[in-house]
């Protein structure tokens, strides 16, 4: 007999108490997966719900810095309890690597993740928001073997490349029947206030939307096949001052960009009972 | 005491492979310890007799046979096979590999050519050698 790894079969009991997971991907690199998932979990934590952040990018970690968590370190109990930034329980490779790189190959990467899953006790939470790295890759591949729960919140940006590779993404995640939340534009210039769809909230969350507004030139073809949901659930605008803010979860909070996500956040999550 | 989360999941592998086979007791788990990982075998021998205590029935009687694992590595860039031994690290740099052994690529460097792209070939953490029980 083979050794056994024991550690996955203990994951399912740390995420027992997790009412949703949302991994925020997109696959295309720089089109800010980690800004909204860190603002996503600010939020949501305001909002006052349970809220988690966990940092999936082993190479290119920066929710941290996002929250500005330098001070921050795990308590070790029965495991590892996340430390809690700006209220929101925050876990990241970030806090075992000095600040050094973390040169892993996709094996190891996905050895990590099972570590980080099996040791972190999140106790209870309404809302666990993962911060993907970009690509289909261990770690994409290891939420969908492992967070079978976990749903995808899509970031794009205006611009044919990002759409395409979102394209391809939605695509496979259908056909692994992985559960799709929505697609955040991110990054719209020139939209104004009216930067969201969130507006009629809570009518039919995310169908029937039309999702074929033009954006910065580029049409947004978010599915293009007749009669299904549209996927768009808002839009939200690029805010030069938000690379101000960064490190600072206050700043971010009062930002347009989190103005923006807010009221996604809101449209998303509103028949979520608050606390 | 991270060690805790790894046992529970030692033990919860047991009574999954027990209800698999169909088997009525576990009498023997035989468990590596990886060198790389440094686990505590006297806090980690102890959790999984507390944790015994609330599971399963039939892994009461079980023993658990703790067995350290020395730790080897090979570079991928120059094929130098390298021990723990020959490896420096700080008290902290141990202590993060101790959570997250991966740590080790950001830590460690093969002694030849100083690449952190080598493999963990042997004793990297927590694993399971054997579940031996009776239907
Ligand atoms: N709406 C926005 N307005 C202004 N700047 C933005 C906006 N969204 C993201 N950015 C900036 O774009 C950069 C990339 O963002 P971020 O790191 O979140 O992207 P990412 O998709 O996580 O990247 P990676 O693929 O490397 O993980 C950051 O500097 C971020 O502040
Ligand atoms: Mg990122
Ligand atoms: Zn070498």
């Amino acid at each position: 007999m083979a050794n056994l790894d024991p550690r996955p079969s203990v994951i399912g009991v740390r995420l027992s108490k997790i009412k949703r997971m949302i991994a925020v991907t997109g696959w295309k690199g720089g089109i800010g997966k980690s800004v909204t998932a860190s603002a996503l979990a600010l939020l949501l934590a305001k909002k006052g719900f349970k809220t988690g952040l966990l940092d999936l990018d082993l190479a290119g970690a920066s929710a941290h810095v996002v929250l500005g968590a330098g001070g921050a370190f795990p308590k070790e109990e029965m495991g590892l309890e996340p430390p809690i930034v700006a209220g929101v329980k925050f876990m990241s490779v970030a806090f075992f690597s000095n600040n050094k790189a973390v040169p892993l190959r996709g094996a190891n990467v996905s050895h990590a993740i099972i570590e980080m899953l099996a040791i972190t006790q999140w106790g209870e939470l309404d809302f666990l928001i993962i911060d993907m790295p970009p690509g289909i890759n261990d770690a994409a591949l290891d939420v969908i073997r492992l967070l079978p729960r976990a749903e995808i919140l899509a970031v794009t940006t205006p611009s044919v490349i990002a759409h395409s590779v979102l394209e391809r993404s939605l695509e496979l995640y259908k056909s692994l029947k992985v559960p799709v939340l929505g697609v955040i534009a991110n990054m719209e210039r020139g939209a104004g206030d009216r930067s969201t769809t969130a507006r009629a909230v809570c009518k039919r969350p995310l169908a029937g939307r039309r999702a074929g507004n033009r954006s910065g030139g580029v049409r947004l073809r978010l599915d293009p096949r007749e009669g299904e949901p549209r996927l768009l659930a808002g839009r939200v605008r690029y805010d030069s001052a938000l690379e101000k803010a960064l490190g600072s979860p206050d700043k971010i909070l009062k930002t347009n960009f989190a103005k923006d996500l807010g009221k996604i956040a809101d449209f998303m999550f509103c028949g979520m009972p608050e606390l | 005491m991270h060690e805790w989360a790894l046992a529970e999941s030692v033990i919860k592998t047991a009574v999954e492979h027990a209800a698999r086979g169909k088997l009525r007791s576990v009498s023997e788990v035989a468990v590596f310890l990886g060198e790389l990982q440094s686990i505590d075998k006297e806090i980690f021998a102890f959790a999984l007799a507390e944790l015994v205590k609330s599971s399963f029935k039939g892994l009461s009687g079980c023993k658990f046979r703790l067995l350290a694992e020395p730790a080897a590595f090979k570079c991928k860039a120059c094929s130098k096979e390298f021990t723990l031994k020959v490896l420096k690290k700080t008290e902290e740099e141990a202590e993060n590999i101790h959570f997250i052994p991966e740590m080790a690529h950001t830590f460690l460097k093969c002694p030849r050519c100083k690449s952190p792209d080598f493999d963990i070939t042997a004793g990297r953490g927590v694993s399971i050698k054997f579940i031996k029980g009776e239907a």
